[in-house]
C-alpha cells in the first residue's frame, strides 16, 4: 500500500503544475522543517568551517605560489582595464549609447543561506532559505558571493527556493570568451567531477587555456538568455579539436566552489 | 507500540533535518553518509518489516520536502528499503551481530541502484559513473563507520520487544 501511495505521489506530483496541492504540501511541509534546518546549519558552521581549513591548510603552499603569480598577472591586467574602461565610457558617451540591463546595476542581489544540500550525486540541488516572499522567481540567476555562477532557481515555495546547479546534466547557458569573444554554449560534462564543457564552438573561433567564460546575455530577441551579461562561469582549461566532429572541445573548470556554498545571492531584476 | 511511533517521528524528523542540512554538506572523498538510511536501517532490524516500511515512507516524504525533490521518489526507496531490511532482521539476520554492517552495505549499494534507475525514469540527465563509481565506494565505507554507533543509540531508544533485563524469581512448591 505505502509502495502505491508513493507511486501515485510521484506521479501526481510529476503531472501536476508548480501551482499544485501537492507541491503546495511539499511547500508547508518544507516552511515547517526550514527552521530547524537553519538551525542546524547555524550549529554546524564553526565545525564545517573547521574542516574546511584543514582541508586548505594541505594546500596551502602551492596555492599560495600560484596566487602570487597570478596577482602579478592581474595587476598588469588591472591596468590595461582601467584605461580601456576609461575609454569605453568616453565612447558610450560619445555615441549616447543605451545598454540593457547590466550586471551588476541592473540587478538586486537577494542574500539566502543554504539550508539544504543534495543528498547524493544525483542531485546537483540546493535550497536556499528565501523563497517568493523575497521575490525571487523562477529561472533567477543566482551566484555566489564572490559573484561567480552558480546556478538558476528551478523550484519557489513562499520561503524557500530550490537551486539548480551549473553541474546539473539540464543546466546549459549561452557563454562567451571574454578575451575572443567566441561564443558557445555551457553545459556540465558527461563524467564526474565539476568540470564544466563549452560547446558548439566552430573551430575556426579562438578559445585559448586560462580564458575566462563569462555569461554571454541576450543574443537573441525571441530567445533571450535567463541570464545578465558577463557573470564569470569559469577558465578554459583545455582546448581541443578532432576530425570528426565540428566543433572545438573546450573544457571550463568553474570558478565557484561547489564543495563550499554557505551564502549565495540570488538576481532579482530591478525592472521587475 | 504507539510510543515507539512517537519516538520514531522525532528521531526521524531529526535525522532529516541533520542529513539535509549538515551531513549531505560534508563530501570526503567525493561520497557522502547517508544518515537516513543507516537509521532506517536499525530501526527496521529493530522493529520488523513493517514499522520499516512505515518509517522509510514518512522519512522519505520528509526529506524530499526538505530537498524540493520529487514528492515520492524517496518515500518509495525508503519504504522498499525498510521493508526489505526488516525482514531480514526477522529471519536470516536474526541475532547476528554482523547483519546491520551487512545490511546497510548491501542497501547502500540497491539505494543508489534504485535512485539511479528512478531519476533515468523520470527523465533527469544523471551520471551513472558520477554516481556509481565516483561516490558510492566512499558512501558505502562512510555509511559503515556510521553504522555501529547510531545502530546502538537507536537500540537504547527502540529497545526490542522481549529484551527484557534478566530477574531472578521464586517459583512456587505447591
Amino acid at each position: 500500500m505505502l509502495v502505491a501511495l508513493s507511486l501515485v505521489l510521484i506521479t501526481g506530483y510529476f503531472r501536476e503544475s508548480d501551482n499544485g496541492p501537492l507541491h503546495g504540501v511539499q511547500g508547508v511541509t518544507a516552511s515547517v522543517l526550514r527552521p530547524f534546518q537553519i538551525g542546524a546549519e547555524r550549529v554546524a558552521r564553526p565545525f564545517q568551517d573547521g574542516y574546511d581549513w584543514l582541508a586548505g591548510f594541505f594546500h596551502a603552499k602551492s596555492e599560495n605560489e600560484a596566487l602570487r603569480n597570478q596577482l602579478q598577472a592581474l595587476r598588469q591586467q588591472a591596468i590595461q582595464n582601467l584605461t580601456a574602461s576609461q575609454e569605453n565610457r568616453e565612447l558610450r558617451a560619445a555615441l549616447k549609447f543605451r545598454s540593457g540591463p547590466m550586471y551588476p546595476s541592473g540587478y538586486d542581489q537577494v542574500a539566502a543561506e543554504v539550508i539544504s544540500y543534495g543528498a547524493n550525486e544525483f542531485q546537483q540541488e540546493l535550497v536556499i532559505s528565501a523563497g517568493r516572499g523575497a521575490g525571487i522567481r523562477l529561472n533567477d540567476p543566482v551566484t555566489d558571493s564572490q559573484g561567480f555562477l552558480v546556478g538558476h532557481i528551478s523550484k519557489t515555495t513562499s520561503k524557500t527556493s530550490e537551486v539548480s546547479l551549473l553541474t546539473d546534466g539540464d543546466f546549459s547557458v549561452a557563454g562567451r570568451d571574454a578575451y575572443t569573444g567566441t561564443y558557445g554554449l555551457v553545459s556540465h560534462g558527461q563524467g564526474a567531477g565539476e568540470t564544466l564543457i563549452l560547446d558548439l564552438v566552430p573551430k575556426d573561433k579562438v578559445v585559448k587555456e586560462s580564458d575566462l567564460i563569462v555569461t554571454a546575455g541576450r543574443r537573441s530577441a525571441r530567445l533571450p538568455s535567463l541570464y545578465p551579461r558577463n557573470i564569470a562561469i569559469g577558465v578554459v582549461t583545455s582546448v581541443g579539436q578532432t576530425d570528426v566532429d565540428i566543433h572545438q572541445a573546450v573544457q571550463i573548470a568553474p570558478l565557484a566552489d561547489f564543495s563550499s556554498l554557505n551564502v549565495l545571492l540570488v538576481l532579482v531584476p530591478k525592472d521587475r | 507500540m504507539p510510543s515507539d511511533v512517537l519516538k520514531a517521528a522525532v528521531v526521524f524528523f531529526v535525522v532529516v533535518v541533520l542529513q539535509a542540512a549538515i551531513v549531505s554538506s560534508v563530501q570526503p572523498g567525493g561520497g557522502t553518509a547517508d544518515l537516513v538510511l543507516i537509521t532506517l536501517t536499525a530501526v527496521a532490524l529493530l522493529r520488523g518489516a513493517v514499522f520499516g516500511a512505515l518509517a522509510g515512507f514518512y522519512a522519505g516524504f520528509l526529506l524530499d520536502a526538505a530537498q524540493l525533490e520529487t514528492l515520492g521518489l524517496s518515500s518509495l526507496l525508503l519504504t522498499l528499503a525498510g521493508y526489505w531490511i526488516g525482514r531480514y532482521g526477522e529471519t536470516t539476520g536474526r541475532d547476528r551481530a554482523h547483519a546491520p554492517l551487512l545490511a546497510i552495505a548491501v542497501v547502500t549499494l540497491l539505494f543508489a541502484l534504485g535512485s539511479l534507475a528512478m531519476h533515468y525514469v523520470l527523465g533527469d540527465p544523471v551520471s551513472a559513473r558520477a554516481g556509481l563509481v565516483g561516490a558510492l565506494p566512499t558512501a558505502i565505507v562512510l555509511n559503515l563507520l556510521l553504522t555501529i554507533p547510531v545502530y546502538a543509540l537507536c537500540r537504547r531508544i527502540f529497545t526490542p520487544p522481549g529484551a527484557r533485563p534478566a530477574m531472578e524469581v521464586e517459583l512456587g512448591t505447591n
